[in-house]
């Protein structure tokens, strides 16, 4: 056996590959619960592709079939329920998952020096997720799906000259249609998760290279031992797999949990107008996008005109890759920073989730008001980073991380 | 795992939320009792099947599901002249229910998942003689609605209730073939049957799910005790 592994190991860097990224890789030893989410969206990503690949045998991409095929799928297909349920259920995962990992490098500073490549890795998969989710909402073809993809992609028509051309090239109709249909299916199904693929390998790597950071923010490679092992490293195997295990049964039990007692989330991971198949003659009588996209949904309807909406939505995403030259505070961990620091992180955490809550509702002048006080708090806390990060009193960092 | 149970938990109080259309009346529902289940679908069968199809729904998975033979569900309940295994849909043809309506009724196989089980209940309660409506009906939940009120042979002539200002706040039906409680337990048949139908698999998921639950429970703790030897030694 070793014999073998030592002729594969002479053609290929198959154990010198595991051990630096798994068997021999020096992770922190103080991470925390937060640290639990990046393992975990690794774990849906594998059940959104696994569950995909299946749900594609019975899913028939057309806009006379798509509807039926996924009733097919619910009804007729042997446990076809619980794939179309985990995958459904996934995608609401994947976005709880990847707002705590994004939060965990709020917190600790992770975006930072040496990590800012990391960081934009980070950022384009989020992106790219979110273009991923987007389309495969509208393949079960009820009415949301139809009406949601109606109404986000009119939104690129608000683009001065190339405005409408843009819509049409993206639609392939002059209306959302069965065109747009197959060819958000061939993005969803194949484009797209290659290239989600691809990024979380870049982000991997970007990471392995650099290193984690931990919550205290404290570089642990300034602390070697004789063999250039960092003092306060633990080998990721089997330390850091044993405890990700917890993770992930944790994760799993309140997973199951959606899957098996509410898979349709109280009406926002399966929206209710979805139930009904699509009609292009009969608007439903309000129109929300899925939970995770409400938060900016609440930012564009902020803005009285379309094309100043779509700039601040899509700016509020944009502004993420600056963030890593925005902070410009040396301390990394927000346990060592100001409490005005804290104060700030914390109102843009409440920022976001109250505009989440107001782009699911129907707008009325109250919430119009309230979207544009929590976007301009949204953007409020870059600039008020921007500025105070120089100047920041912060608490000494210790040479050493701390564990228990 | 305190900090993420409660972030799910801020995802929660949403579903306040999200009411759409209130309905006046609430409807409890047990879904693994199949003698209602097959009283709803007797019921569906001779009254609603005539107009409204259930497209995505198979005579012989009801049967299947409801523990009713396949013998029993051909004569009892299968009133066409198509196959067991084949779909429950409608005899009428769409194109003529819209020109005698006004609009194509309605497929019903999801209904219960788009308007919720406590529309459809309260719809079937809602119904009151217009005389204004060309069929002679209207529905306080959905106003100046199409379909005739086909089960006023069995509630009665609902008669409306109305306050000071002329709004319709209830109905006394009179002269129906059943009491008012006998009405009321068959619409919560028929809707029974129809929350059947919008998710055949829910009991039995529901059954799995406590298994499964079960398992990663188990798998939780092993995991737990497994990380705190592996991490003996950390210091």
């Amino acid at each position: 056996m070793s014999g073998f592994l030592d002729w594969v190991e002479e053609r290929i860097p198959l154990m010198k590959t595991y051990n630096k990224h798994v068997g021999q890789y020096p992770a922190p030893k103080n991470f925390n619960f937060w640290y639990y989410f990046g393992s975990l969206a690794m774990l849906v990503l594998v059940n959104q592709l696994l569950t995909g690949f299946w749900l594609t045998m019975n899913y028939v991409p057309t806009a006379e079939g798509a509807f039926a095929s996924i009733e097919y799928i619910m009804r007729d297909v042997e446990y076809g329920w619980l794939l179309r349920y985990m995958h459904s259920s996934g995608a609401s995962a994947f976005f709880i998952v990847v707002y705590l990992h994004m939060t965990r490098a709020l917190l600790y500073g992770s975006y930072k020096k040496p990590r800012e490549l990391l960081w934009i890795f980070g950022v384009i998969i989020f992106l790219v997720l979110m273009a991923e989710a987007f389309m495969g909402y509208l393949l079960p073809w009820g009415q949301m799906s139809y009406w949601g993809a109606q109404v986000i992609i009119s939104l690129f028509g608000a683009i001065p000259i190339i405005g409408d051309d843009l819509t049409l090239w993206i639609r392939g109709d002059y209306v959302v249609s069965g065109v747009t249909l197959t060819r958000f299916f061939a993005l969803h199904v194949a484009v797209l998760p290659l290239v989600i693929c691809l990024l979380v390998f870049l982000h991997i790597v970007a990471l392995h290279e650099v290193g984690s950071n931990n919550p205290d923010g404290v570089d642990i490679k300034q602390n070697k031992d004789e063999n250039g092992w960092p003092v306060d490293a633990i080998r990721f195997h089997p330390y850091y797999t044993v405890k990700d295990l917890v993770g992930v049964a944790g994760f799993l039990f309140l997973f199951c949990y959606v899957i098996f007692f509410a898979p349709e989330g109280g009406g926002y991971f399966l929206e209710k107008p979805n139930f009904e198949a699509a009609n292009p003659l009969k608007t439903p009588e309000h129109i929300a996008p899925v939970w995770y996209f409400t938060a900016f949904y609440a930012m564009l309807r902020a803005v009285p005109d379309k094309l100043g909406g779509v700039i601040v939505m899509f700016g509020a995403i944009l502004i993420l890759f600056f963030l890593p030259w925005i902070d410009r505070c040396q301390v990394k961990s927000i346990r060592y920073r100001h409490w005005y620091h804290k104060l700030n992180l914390a109102q843009f955490g409440v920022s976001f989730v109250i505009l989440s809550i107001l782009g699911a509702l129907p707008a009325t002048s109250l919430t119009t008001i309230m979207s544009q006080l929590f976007t301009l708090l949204y953007f409020a806390f870059f600039m008020a980073l921007w500025w105070y990060s120089p100047i920041e009193k912060t608490k000494p960092v210790p040479e050493r991380v701390i564990y228990k | 795992m305190n900090k993420f149970t409660f972030l799910l938990w801020l995802l929660l109080p949403w579903n306040v939320l999200a009411a759409s259309v209130a309905a006046p009346f609430q409807v409890e529902l047990d879904l693994n009792d199949h003698a209602s289940l097959e009283r709803g679908l007797k019921v569906f069968m001779e009254n609603c099947s005539g107009c409204h199809g259930m497209q995505y729904q198979r005579y012989n998975r009801v049967a299947e599901d409801l523990g009713i033979t396949p013998e029993d569900m051909e004569n009892k309940y299968v009133f066409t002249d198509v196959k067991i295994g084949e779909h429950m849909n409608s005899a009428m043809p769409q194109t003529d229910s819209a020109i005698w309506f006004g609009a194509p009724p309605p497929d019903l196989t999801m209904v219960a998942r788009v308007r919720g089980n406590d529309w459809i209940y309260s719809y079937l309660k809602s119904f009151y003689v217009d005389p204004l409506r060309p069929l002679g009906v209207n529905n306080r939940l959905l106003h100046n609605v199409a379909m005739p009120h086909v089960l006023q042979r069995f509630q009665g002539k609902p008669l409306p209730v109305r306050d000071d200002k002329g709004h319709v706040i209830g109905t006394e039906a009179i002269g129906g073939e059943l009491t008012d409680e006998e009405y009321d337990q068959m619409i919560k048949d028929l809707t029974g049957f129809l929350a059947y139908s919008a998710e055949p698999i829910q009991t039995t998921r529901k059954r799995i799910g406590v298994w499964v639950l079960f398992y990663v429970a188990i798998l939780f703790v092993l995991a737990v005790f497994l990380k705190r030897e592996y991490w003996k030694d950390v210091q």
